[in-house]
């Protein structure tokens, strides 16, 4: 069993899709932070079988919550502070999400535009489903 | 200020004002003939389209105002590389109104957001061209008499016409309409739509004929099939003649059935058919300098 000690200040988030956990560290721009970041993959999990985890020790205003829930809304997201749980988020996706996500679109207007930012729209909350707000395509991937 | 950049922007009340207002328009011309007076529309088409330019500048002109714009982004500093957003932003400063195409979809978004003037998005590639869609409503409103409780067939290439999505999402805002899609199987309308229309609980039927459903339709909407949209010569030559529009097919319609074309019909409506009184799409192309007409007024907010 691999041990990972405790952190005074930041976050945990838990219960990240195994093989996840690289694509939310950069997505959440943790590489830019001066920050202590650990990346757990594979951890045994009851419900999940296995799961990636990833602690990271920073002011607690730093993380944004949106780009975590668009990636993925099942994240536990459990908030430290003077080494004691205080706080655990619920992620909603969010209504609309700006330059996280590039609209692939050849014919869209973000194509060729200087400065136009990527900003997509949830069409369908249900089905997730986020769409371009200049071309309204689909955005296909997941993370 | 307001915009119109999808025929959705307008709820089913404002489509009621305005059309009543384009209706006041065509039995009353001269009352608006110089309600624009003073006012500027720029026209500026990144790609040509002479149909949906000249409709504009007749609708503004018709209303005593004047036009300015350009009619191909090689005349105009798209050309130098200049954004949309910065050509919005110098135009605001030109005219008072500002109609929009471009190949880029979502462009005239881009310009609504920057503009200090309203915007009409007359089509951003394959994406929106709203003005054909409240043109269409307008002509079956005028000519049915209403908009709700019809059969339509909208026949054609439903795959790729963005004017047949654009109506039948604006239809589904009425209550009690059938549709009919009538397409060759490559060209079927696409599973979004279908499944909007379920999820709505409005009642459609897929069919590759026009004769399967010619005496049903209280309305047909004609589109263009493209030799090119076929994946093969074969398909093309064995399907094409049943989607062409002529007198045999007209005989088996009801006698109030309408024709509408959003145009430029190629070989899809015999002409033969053209002289039918049930055959609108020339009817439709007047209807569009109503309704832009309208629609000018509305979004400069002038009354009279």
């Amino acid at each position: 069993m691999l041990n990972v000690g405790k952190i005074e200040e930041g976050f945990v988030l838990d219960h990240i899709e195994a093989g996840k956990s690289l694509s939310i560290y950069h997505h959440l721009q943790l590489d830019k932070l001066d920050c202590m970041v650990a990346i757990i993959r594979n951890a045994r999990s009851d419900k999940m079988g296995k799961k990636d985890i990833l602690k990271v020790e920073c002011d607690i205003n730093t993380l944004n919550l949106d780009v975590l829930a668009f990636i993925d809304h099942n994240i536990t997201v459990n908030v430290i502070k003077d080494g004691e749980l205080i706080d655990k988020k619920d992620l909603v996706l969010p209504k609309k999400i700006k330059n996280i996500i590039k609209c692939k679109n050849p014919r869209c207007i973000t194509s060729i535009e200087q400065g136009l930012p990527h900003i997509f729209v949830l069409a369908d909350e249900k089905a997730e489903i986020y769409r371009c707000k200049y071309c309204e395509e689909k955005y296909n991937e997941r993370f | 200020m307001r915009h119109l950049m999808n025929p959705l922007d307008f709820t089913t009340e404002e489509l009621d004002s305005l059309f009543d207002l384009a209706n006041d328009i065509e039995k009353n011309p001269a009352k608006y003939a110089h309600a624009c007076e003073g006012k500027k529309l720029a026209t500026c088409f990144y790609e040509p389209s002479t149909r949906t330019r000249l409709s504009f500048e007749s609708a503004m002109l018709g209303l005593g105002g004047q036009v300015l714009g350009f009619s191909d982004a090689g005349s105009s500093s798209a050309a130098k590389g200049e954004s949309v957003s910065d050509t919005i932003r110098v135009i605001s400063c030109y005219a008072d109104i500002c109609a929009m195409r471009h190949p880029k979809e979502g462009a005239p978004m881009v310009a609504a957001e920057r503009s200090g003037i309203p915007v009409i998005n007359a089509g951003d590639g394959g994406h929106q061209h709203p003005t054909q869609t409240l043109t269409d409503l307008l002509t079956i409103r005028s000519l049915k008499g209403r908009l709700g409780n019809f059969t339509i067939g909208l026949c054609g290439d439903l795959k790729f016409g963005r004017t047949a999505h654009s109506l039948i999402n604006a239809l589904v805002r009425y209550p009690n309409i059938h549709f009919y899609f009538i397409s060759p199987p490559e060209l079927r309308v696409p599973d979004y739509i279908t499944d909007m229309l379920k999820e709505k609980k409005i009642v459609y039927k897929e069919v590759i004929r026009l004769e399967e459903c010619m005496p049903m339709l209280d309305l047909l909407y004609m589109t263009r099939v493209q030799r090119e949209r076929f994946f093969n010569e074969e398909d093309y030559v064995r399907l094409k003649d049943f989607y062409i529009l002529n007198k045999p097919k007209m005989a088996m319609a009801k006698k109030d059935m309408l024709v509408l074309h959003p145009l430029p019909r190629v070989n899809e409506i015999s002409v033969e058919v053209d002289d039918d009184p049930r055959a609108v799409y020339f009817k439709q192309v007047q209807y569009g300098v109503y309704v832009r007409m309208a629609l000018i007024l509305t979004l400069l907010e002038i009354q009279v």
